[in-house]
């Protein structure tokens, strides 16, 4: 295959700004897929990537080209997740392309996530080309939009295509800029094998399926490859090109080219995105550049809503982490909810993915705790520990100071919400850095917080505090000396382990009674009073009641018709049944996650 | 010889009652007439059914039993006498609207009824109205004072208490002009706000004022005080009686004895086996004559069904459930079955051994009832 007629390239946007819908035309005009298979939408097939209309799982595609100079074309299009909680995975899949097209919707304007994408493009060397999308709108600002790409991001972009992706306007446009504006790859078919992994996929048929690009050389079937992060090796039994949808068997994976490779591997563990593929026998003498193992940020326990579900639970966890690297579990056990598992994540919509991938895919009702971020605790005696679990905080005597992670944030707005939302921050412990003006009408403001602020609802809080109008990135900036805290909750004289939380010391009172008060809404009246109280070791700080049930009797019972009473007392029981009980406390299980969503209009 | 009930169900009325969920609809005088008919065959065709059973009580329910033209209860019960064994000291209730009640009602009544229940639920006029009766209080004391003379031996009156505009003050009144007619049983029930009514609806919608929830535990409390001074026994959560003058249809349903339900959506039980007629009137009329095309619901209850309708059915009498009885039915022991329920509601005080052997709700228990009966449900 001749590199000059190749162009790895990803599509960059912000959610909604049509880079599915780019895609799937893209794909519709290089020919490639009769109208039957064209989905609505080709590469977003999971399900619930459809409903939350953002990709999760990278997927690529080749497809082929006729120019208009009547040369063929390969296309690799590599997708990339869209959300900062997917950063490092955005940034392996961009590492795989030599150039990529930057969709702007032009009623929208540049967005946060559009530009921490770009940044993360440009940072990775590859030529960005512009273009302006939903021009068919009336809402449409083309003009506007050129020059806030030229103003915020410093792309040029007065030749850029003004498209609209849904009716197919001027997108050959795009495909001519592809060709002739995108660099082709430039590695040396002579060297030995050196193809970067950007995403992988689990088969239970075929075991792991690794996505790659080449880099230098070739590999084909027999190759012995090594893993040169991991040091794993496997003799290659396929490797294949991306159809649409479809995994294509090839002769050889050639240089410049993107493809995927099988060698029987039962383990994602092995084959980590970011690694460096090579011939293990004629070995490249270094990996590229990049490969990072996946940190998680955030934890929080999972737990069967019955505890009888706690083998599925395990095994869903399982076959979720072969197809999620970044995913990790370990069991755990609460007086509160039985058995469950400590689950690490990239990020908060990582977590509500996984959640509802657990819950979907694997039937599971599940209770989640509290999302905790990592804290360093400095003892006494020296020694350093990660703590996940608020439950295994060393008794503060032991303690000789602790510390929480900071993340830089940046939150683009419309300048009307400067006001509310730098109060927001503030509420939460935000550092202010400096505000940037895009424009007269939109800005960007820059703080450092912690990230224990952000993980419960602050992008809910930001969404409703500026309408909808303000974008929000931020990344880990290191950890900072913090005074904290545990506070406890006890229902009925219980401390109950799943509600423990580690909070700012000066926030804990108000926190403790906004607790109490939450849970006094989510847990029904029973039988008699149950005492709601917030505690920081032995000292309650704040307390709630739940009356006792004064009446509930079915007078009448008429005409003998029992059926129809015994109906109401299964419809009780059954209520009853989907709560925990603590202690003798019956609480629902939406309760454990309900009572830390901050009150917001 | 087997001991049974027979209900008969006449579901029509004047006018429907704010807070009413029961089959029961307005209709023409023809209509009434034709359902009288398809009753009649229907009684005709469950003939065999009790064959070897002593009918020992007779409820007429609704709806508003009294609105039926008397010539078809006449009919009715001539038909009755027919088919089935009908005891001598039979008790033979019908419910009576105070509205409804005539010279023609009343001749029947004395003819073939010993119990009447009257629907007063209310002596305050202001209150009848929000629950779109269809009498005054003046009118619910003549028609009782005429009843006594036509010489109805046993009469219940229907109260309801928490319903909207009452105060507990008002609710004491009808209690206390309640007792001073001196009847001879009362049943005394709390407003339960169904969906698919207008106070459901208004409930919904907010506008529906209902005494808070202090009052009505108060007024609840004032019941049980206010009858129990006046001579009658409380037996089950919502019934009061004189001596002698419990009402032995009612127990029946409490002690899970057989019961033949005839009618629109009557309910019966016979044996192990519970069902439902039809609620759909044109298939009753047209099937009437064949009983076993009105069954819709059909429960073959298994043993374990039963035990737990022995404990939420025996525990609203006040004299509670029998652990011996519990044994003789079912083979295994209450303790084996139940041990741990019974030992947490008795720690919880919501149940106390009267006598040795049996078990029944305190009065927290009985206000919550609902949840505590609920808790005998296995499985």
């Amino acid at each position: 295959m001749d590199q000059s007629k190749i162009r790895n390239f990803c599509i960059i946007a912000h959610i909604d700004h049509g880079k599915s819908t780019l895609a799937d035309r893209i794909l519709e005009m290089t020919g490639l897929l009769t109208e039957r298979e064209m989905q609505d939408q080709v590469l977003d097939n999971m399900e619930l990537e459809r409903e939350r209309g953002i990709t999760i799982k990278a997927q690529t595609v080749r497809t082929v080209y006729r120019a208009d100079d009547g040369e063929e074309y390969v296309f690799n299009l590599i997708d990339t997740p869209g959300h900062v909680d997917f950063n490092y995975e955005v940034s392996r899949s961009l590492a795989a392309c030599d150039g990529a097209v930057l969709v702007v919707d032009s009623t929208q304007g540049v967005e946060a996530q559009t530009l921490g994408n770009v940044y993360l493009a440009l940072d990775n060397d590859l030529e960005v080309i512009p273009v302006i999308n939903k021009i068919d709108l009336p809402s449409a600002q083309p003009e506007e939009t050129i020059r806030e790409i030229e103003d915020v991001i410093g792309l040029e972009a007065e030749n850029a295509p003004l498209i609209s992706a849904k009716t197919g306007l001027n997108v050959h446009e795009v495909l001519e800029a592809i060709v002739h504006r995108l660099p082709a790859p430039t590695g040396d078919p002579e060297k030995p094998l050196k193809a970067l992994i950007f995403d992988s996929l689990y088969d239970s048929y075929r075991g792991v399926i690794v996505f790659m690009r080449v880099f230098d050389g070739s590999v084909r079937k027999g190759t012995k490859v090594r893993m040169m992060a991991t040091g794993a090796e496997f003799d290659v039994t396929e490797v294949g090109v991306f159809g649409a949808g479809k995994f294509i068997p090839a002769e050889e994976l050639t240089v410049g080219t993107v493809g995927y490779l099988e060698a029987s591997i039962k383990d994602m563990k092995q084959t980590r995105v970011g690694d460096t593929v090579t011939d293990a026998l004629n070995p490249c003498e270094e990996a590229l550049p990049g490969y990072k193992e996946p940190l998680p940020m955030v934890y929080c326990g999972i737990y069967p809503a019955e505890t009888p579900r706690y083998p599925d639970l395990r095994d869903a966890l399982e076959k979720l982490q072969l197809n999620d690297a970044a995913l990790q579990y370990e069991p755990e056990t609460s007086q509160a909810l039985g058995f469950g598992f400590r689950c690490g994540f990239l990020g908060l919509l990582h977590l509500d993915v996984v959640q509802q991938r657990l819950e979907r895919e694997y039937d599971l009702d599940l209770i989640t705790t509290a999302p905790s971020v990592i804290y360093k605790i400095h003892k006494t005696n020296g020694e350093v520990i990660d703590l996940t679990n608020p439950s295994n905080m060393p008794d503060a005597s032991e303690i000789d100071y602790m510390e929480e992670p900071m993340v830089k944030a940046e939150i683009m707005l419309t300048t009307e919400y400067i006001g509310p939302i730098m109060k927001l921050c503030q509420e939460r412990r935000g550092i202010y850095e400096q505000t940037d003006y895009l424009e007269t009408t939109r800005a960007v403001l820059k703080y450092r917080m912690p990230l224990n602020e952000i993980i419960y609802d602050f992008f809910d809080a930001l969404k409703s505090r500026s309408r909808g109008y303000a974008s929000f990135d931020y990344e880990f900036d290191g950890y900072e000396r913090s005074e904290l805290t545990r506070l406890d909750i006890l229902v009925n004289h219980e401390p109950v382990d799943a509600l423990s939380f580690i909070v700012y010391a000066p926030n804990a009172y108000a926190r403790g009674s906004q607790m109490c008060e939450r849970l006094k809404k989510e847990i029904p009246r029973q039988l008699f009073d149950i005492p709601i109280q917030a505690a920081i070791g032995s000292k309650i700080i704040a307390r709630e009641t739940v009356r006792q049930v004064r009446k509930d009797v079915l007078a009448k019972c008429y005409g003998g018709d029992i059926s129809r009473k015994r109906k109401l007392l299964e419809k009780q029981k059954e209520g009853k049944k989907k709560m925990r009980e603590i202690g003798n406390v019956s609480v629902p299980k939406e309760a454990f996650l309900n009572v830390l969503k901050l009150d917001e209009e | 010889m087997n001991e049974t009930g027979l209900y008969l169900h006449f579901p029509f009325c004047v006018r429907k009652c704010g807070y009413c969920d029961f089959l029961s609809f307005p209709a023409e005088e023809e209509t009434r007439k034709i359902y009288a008919a398809a009753l009649i065959r229907e009684i005709r065709g469950n003939a065999g059914v009790l064959r070897d059973r002593k009918v020992t009580s007779i409820f007429l329910g609704g709806g508003t039993p009294s609105v039926m033209p008397v010539q078809q209860l006449r009919r009715i019960f001539s038909v009755l006498y027919e088919c089935f064994d009908i005891a001598d000291d039979c008790e033979i209730t019908m419910e009576i609207n105070p509205g409804t009640l005539n010279e023609k009602v009343l001749s029947f009544v004395f003819d073939h009824i010993t119990r009447v229940s009257l629907g007063v639920q209310s002596f305050n006029d202001e209150e009848l109205r929000g629950l779109s009766r269809i009498h005054t209080a003046e009118e619910a004391e003549e028609s009782f004072r005429l009843l006594r003379e036509s010489g109805v031996r046993n009469i219940n009156l229907d109260l309801m208490s928490a319903i909207p505009g009452q105060s507990a003050e008002s609710w004491e009144q009808t209690l206390v002009k309640a007792v001073s007619l001196r009847p001879d049983h009362i049943s005394a029930y709390s407003l339960i706000v169904e969906e698919n009514t207008p106070f459901g609806r208004m409930r919904d919608e907010g506008v529906l004022v209902l005494p808070d929830e202090e009052t009505e535990r108060f007024m609840y409390a004032e019941t049980a005080r206010i009858l129990a001074e006046a001579g009658y026994e409380r037996y089950e959560i919502s019934n009061y009686a004189k001596p002698g003058f419990r009402c032995r249809h009612n127990i029946k349903y409490w002690r899970r004895e057989d019961c033949l339900g005839l009618g629109l959506g009557a309910a019966s039980k016979l044996g192990a086996v519970r069902w439902k007629n039809t609620d759909s009137f044109e298939h009753y009329l047209k099937h009437s004559a064949d009983p076993g095309m009105l069954v819709c619901e059909m429960e073959d209850m298994t043993r374990s069904a039963e035990a737990e309708e022995f404990m939420f059915l025996g525990l609203r009498m006040t004299e509670g459930v029998s652990a011996q009885e519990f044994e003789q039915t079912f083979g295994s022991s209450m303790r084996v079955v139940y041990g741990d329920v019974l030992d947490r509601l008795c720690g919880q005080g919501l149940l106390y051994m009267p006598a040795e052997g049996r078990y029944a709700l305190t009065d927290r228990g009985i206000d919550v009832s609902n949840m505590v009966l609920s808790e005998f449900l296995l499985g």
